[in-house]
């Protein structure tokens, strides 16, 4: 091979195209090897250091949620028909990992109710993302208006995006907990190619799905430059903004899908789906449209077809939106691969079942209430936003008493209350808040032994006591 | 057949203008359909669009590679091939005739001297 290139040796290829300022010059400075043995030991030392989910009662939330995982899951993932085969560049050779993509598509689309479907992208805020670049694809609008309802690192995500695709980002503010609906209109003009909220909200509040996809489509259609993008001109002149909505899939079984409340595009983390909350990754994330978006989204799509012999079969189609063949121009920068997470995902909606999944949403929210109910009855502790706002499975709490303090309290007695707000928003209304989070892991008992050491933590905060005094 | 009508212009990448009374009819050679393969997208732009000679304005998406159509002559979009969302192999089966993509009003007509005719566009072909 060296000689048909015309080159002494694959030295001589390094030498000819790295840069002499690049080259380090010199062995890399590595310690020697360890033993397998001590390997172990010292990675086991490491990880003592971490307390995970499974070592304290955890209630903290705020994107992504300890569910339970069937050891169904783990013994399907570590198929190595599933495991090894990682992003399909020729994916027609494995029929049934491509089928497993259309299952799931299949599953996200019913619980959307939205057409179309890809095969996963990567993780919740960049699929919120992802939908406005498609939006600007879709309608050439460089306006994006987003609730402070969504997931704040989903709006930070899609600022990033943002800037770099060339759109604003307006953000609007909620008004006790919910998306403040005038302002929402208010902030929507002819201008404003895509919309932005998350349902349910980052502070677990149940929105008014249908209220706000209304609003906007009515306040983007009042005035605005004729002729201005738009796709074919319809009669009216130009589209109505696009609906995005960043859903918590785990409650779909409850909400009335995305699809049903004028919502276009429906994305979101799909963690809570059969994965675990690991280092906080890797996820995936799903990302549902109407039809008319199909040609310009983002990632994998797996169709059904049949072969020249009539037999049903799967394949990768609508490549030509993809960067392997469109290059600069593609809708999306998809690569590698979060399928097998995607797997986990279907894996587990096909366990629950149908009814097992609306059947979760219940006991998440009966179990939410019960939590919500019973922690304001504390002395010291009081609902941040009101109660007669629906809360689904995750609900926020003002503390009389410095959070990170009492999160250290409840920490020493092997609890994690849950999130502390003002770190994660940086809102000035959000100061003294905890955000709780409620999974079908979290027993009544779980909940009532959480009553109690916030309660006592509260307490000893506010009354000056030394930590470590229960 | 590969098949170059002598009543058209022709630009070198490979898209042709039928002019009528300051209008003209544009679209994609054969040479362009059979490179492409089989058609199963094409969005028009919008009527009232402005074409700009060399510039793309649309494009043409194959079973295997999108590719962009480039406008011959420059002009404003005052007709579009609707039927095309139905049928878009009529792009393949009939490039010059039901395969039209656009029709504009020409803003200089005289911008069809730095187009080719049928030979010399077929010569750029080569074998």
């Amino acid at each position: 091979m060296l000689d048909a290139i015309g080159v002494g040796s694959v030295q001589e290829i390094f030498d000819s195209q790295i840069p002499a300022p690049v080259r380090l010059g010199r062995a890399l400075d590595l310690p020697a090897g360890l033993p397998e043995q001590d390997v172990y030991e010292h990675l086991r030392e490491l990880a003592r250091r971490n307390v995970s989910a499974e070592d304290e009662l955890c209630f903290l939330g705020a994107g992504m949620y300890d569910h339970y995982v069937p050891a169904l899951v783990d013994m399907l993932l570590e198929r190595s028909e599933f495991l090894t085969p990682y992003t399909p560049y020729q994916p027609e050779i494995s029929q049934g990992g491509l089928q497993v993509m259309y299952e799931y598509q299949t599953a996200i689309s019913e619980l959307t109710g939205l057409a179309v479907s890809n095969a996963s992208v990567y993780e919740g805020p960049s699929a919120v993302a992802s939908a406005g670049y498609m939006a600007k694809l879709h309608n050439g609008r460089s306006r994006f208006v987003a609730s402070a309802g969504l997931h704040p690192h989903s709006l930070a995500t899609l600022r990033t995006y943002a800037h770099g695709f060339g759109a604003e980002v307006v953000e609007v503010p909620l008004r006790d907990g919910l998306t403040d609906i005038d302002a929402w209109s208010g902030a929507i003009d002819g201008d404003t190619g895509a919309v932005f909220f998350a349902q349910p909200n980052f502070y677990g509040l149940v929105e008014d799905a249908p209220a706000l996809s209304a609003a906007a489509k009515a306040a983007g259609l009042g005035e605005g430059a004729p002729g201005s993008g738009g796709s074919g001109g319809g009669p009216a002149g130009q589209a109505p903004p696009v609906v995005i909505a960043q859903v918590d899939p785990i409650t779909l079984g409850l909400l009335a899908p995305p699809g049903e409340c004028g919502v276009d595009v429906a994305v979101g983390e799909g963690q809570s789906l059969g994965n675990r909350l690991d280092y906080g990754g890797p996820s995936f994330g799903f990302f549902a449209a109407r039809e008319e978006f199909l040609r310009r989204m983002p990632g994998r799509i797996a169709g059904e077809t049949r072969d020249v012999d009539g037999r049903r079969g799967f394949v990768l189609t609508l490549q030509t939106r993809e960067q392997h063949i469109r290059r600069a121009k593609a809708t999306s920068n998809i690569c590698t691969s979060q399928a097998l997470n995607a797997l986990a995902g279907v894996v587990y909606l096909s366990w629950l079942g149908r009814r097992g999944f609306a059947e979760l949403g219940r006991l998440l929210l009966a179990r939410t209430h019960y939590a919500r109910n019973a922690l304001v009855a504390l002395e010291g502790v009081e609902a941040l936003h009101p109660l007669s706002r629906p809360a689904v499975r995750e609900f926020a709490l003002r503390l009389d008493a410095d959070v990170a303090a009492v999160r250290e309290r409840c920490a020493a007695q092997g609890v994690n209350p849950g999130a502390d707000l003002h770190a994660l928003t940086g809102r000035e209304e959000d100061r003294g808040g905890l955000l709780v989070a409620i999974t079908e892991r979290r027993t009544r008992a779980h909940i009532d032994r959480l009553a109690d050491v916030l309660g006592a933590a509260v307490a000893a905060e506010r009354q000056g006591q030394a930590v470590g005094a229960s | 057949m590969a098949d170059y009508p002598e009543d058209l212009l022709y630009h070198a990448e490979h898209d042709w203008a039928r002019i009528e009374d300051g209008e003209a009819a544009l679209g994609i050679t054969w040479y362009a359909q059979d490179a492409l393969g089989e058609v199963v997208f094409f969005e028009p732009p919008p009527v009232g669009r402005v074409l700009v000679q060399g510039e793309p304005y649309a494009e043409v998406e194959s079973v295997k590679a999108v590719s962009d159509v480039i406008a011959p002559l420059s002009g404003e979009i005052v007709a579009v091939n609707e039927a095309l969302a139905e049928n878009p192999q009529a792009i393949n089966d009939d490039p010059y005739g039901d395969g039209w993509l656009v029709r504009v009003r020409l803003s200089d007509p005289g911008e069809r001297e730095a187009l080719m005719d049928a030979e010399a566009y077929s010569a750029t072909l080569g074998g």
